[in-house]
């Protein structure tokens, strides 16, 4: 099922993930048999409880670990083999900041332009765009130390965007944030991903955070396969929040 | 309390604190040295010679260009041993590091070379080299690559996963991986490697010149000793803690530039 918009930029067919020999003593399986495809400028809210597998899937879409079976495509690739084919492609936000700490805030956003090997002037001049948007203008030459842990973030964000990669994956990218500052870049995060028009993955715990953020939620039963999977169109948001968070808490607290 | 007047007891409780660091330093130095001069009134010059005369025969090696010539020797073979060492080593951490089997192999082969006494290896060199020169490195290198090879290593294997991986999102090139997340995060370590080894090798290099050299600062202790010049001693001895001084003075100025990015209560630890 692909809801909404038709051409599907990721696509999991089958797919199974199992940690240690498949079939033999003390493996696991943290995905099994997922089919799930996410379309083009879609804003993808992946929900479900602790060890439900979200993170597994969130590395399979990124290329960083291989299914066991099934097949993952991105843009009609597979990250994983085709590794070096999504340079500048896809872009990751991750739970922690992943700040490197010998970088200062404007060259940890450069990292990705450098990467891709962008002139220094161009670096610079996409860098100090993206820490303005994300309100750290002055702050460009502070090491991450010196930052609090919602600048941190706002700078991962803008490491993020600035290589304009169409697929963001996003794994939980708030949780560590106090309430209010979570919810502030919540929104600017919603509002760059619209403006720049990139297909989305949002791994949240959530239902509130999957709810404010979501073009559709998708929740996940242990282990990952889809228990519910809900378009959120406006309408739907303004009517049928209650209702919709009642069926997910229903399944989570299965 | 004044601004002004804060500040200025700011500054002088600064300024305290530097005094007692300088004199931390100073005072254990002078205590050993005024228990030397006072040894030397009591005792012949060859068992406590006077620091008077130490300090001219330690002047005397540095202003005559024949005898200082011997101290560049020892300077020039610590560090080619010590930077033979190190890439050796890193290239067998960086194997280990990658490959199980070469960790496996590895391994206890250098765990091996690491109980080797550093005299054992002089004699290996004797008998399996003829040049001087070529003596001289390998037993530098075989005595310090065990240590370098675990130092990088641990620094390769220490290195954050997380860090890695959000490199690695990025999809860089090999190059670019090694100088973006590798080099700067394995830096601190091998820093400190080599301020470990570089004693280790003042060491070793003074008993690899003391048996199988005809110049540098372990040939020239060995004729002092024949002689039994004390003074003589002390002033070559001096040379090269000197020199290690110095160098280890270079490593902290690199550590403080290149570890600028660290917060102050980690550098004050």
């Amino acid at each position: 099922m692909m809801n909404g918009l038709e051409k599907s930029a990721i696509s999991l067919d089958q797919v199974s993930k199992v940690f240690g020999k498949a079939g033999g003593a003390g493996a696991f399986t943290a995905v099994d048999t997922l089919d799930l495809q996410v379309a083009q400028g879609q804003m993808l809210a992946l929900l479900g409880k602790t060890g439900c597998g979200k993170s597994t899937i969130f590395n399979m879409i990124a290329g960083l670990t291989e299914p066991t079976k099934g097949r993952v495509t991105v843009d009609g690739h597979d990250p994983f083999r085709d590794f070096d084919a999504f340079r500048g492609k896809m872009a990751i936000v991750f739970q922690g900041d992943r700040l490197l700490p010998w970088r200062t805030a404007i060259e940890n956003v450069q990292l990705g332009l450098e990467i891709l090997g962008k002139s220094s002037e161009e670096r610079r001049s996409i860098a100090e765009r993206w820490l303005e948007t994300l309100g750290l203008r002055g702050h460009e030459n502070d090491y991450p130390h010196a930052l609090s842990g919602g600048m941190r973030q706002r700078v991962s964000i803008a490491r993020a965007f600035a290589t304009n990669a169409n697929i963001l994956l996003c794994d939980e990218p708030f949780s560590a944030l106090d309430e209010m500052t979570a919810r502030k870049l919540r929104a600017e995060f919603v509002k760059l991903v619209k403006e720049n028009g990139k297909t989305a993955v949002f791994i949240t715990h959530s239902i509130n955070e999957a709810l404010e953020i979501g073009d559709r939620i998708v929740v996940l039963k242990r282990p990952a396969n889809i228990a519910i999977d809900v378009l959120l169109t406006p309408e739907a948001k303004a009517d049928k929040q209650d209702v919709i968070r009642g069926q997910i808490q229903g399944v989570l607290a299965a | 309390m004044t601004a002004a007047q804060y500040q200025e007891s700011g500054a002088s409780r600064l300024g305290t604190a530097a005094l007692r660091g300088v004199a931390s330093y100073v005072v254990p130095f002078t205590v050993i040295a005024a228990i030397w001069q006072i040894a030397s009134l009591f005792f012949p010059p060859f068992l406590f010679p006077s620091l008077v005369d130490v300090f001219w025969r330690f002047i005397g090696i540095v202003t005559d260009w024949s005898q200082f010539v011997d101290v560049l020797a020892t300077v020039l073979r610590i560090l080619a041993g010590l930077a033979g060492a190190f890439l050796i080593g890193a290239l067998l951490a960086v194997l280990m590091a990658r490959s199980r089997m070469a960790h496996d192999f590895l391994s206890p082969a250098l765990t091996l070379f690491q109980g080797i006494p550093a005299l054992s290896w002089v004699v290996f060199a004797i008998i399996w080299f003829h040049g001087i020169e070529s003596r001289i490195f390998f037993i530098m290198v075989m005595t310090t690559l065990p240590a370098f090879s675990f130092q990088v290593l641990g620094a390769l294997q220490a290195m954050s996963r997380d860090l890695t991986e959000m490199v690695m999102s990025f999809r860089p090139s090999r190059t670019k991986l090694f100088t973006a997340m590798i080099i700067p995060a394995i830096l601190p370590d091998i820093l400190t490697a080599w301020k470990v080894n570089l004693g280790n090798a003042s060491r070793v290099v003074v008993v690899a010149e003391l048996v199988g050299a005809t110049g540098g600062v372990g040939y020239q202790l060995l004729q002092q000793q024949q002689v039994f010049d004390m003074a003589g001693a002390l002033a070559w001895t001096l040379q090269l803690v000197f020199f290690v001084l110095v160098v280890q003075a270079i490593l902290t100025l690199i550590e403080s530039v290149a570890f600028r990015y660290r917060a102050i209560s980690e550098r004050t630890l």
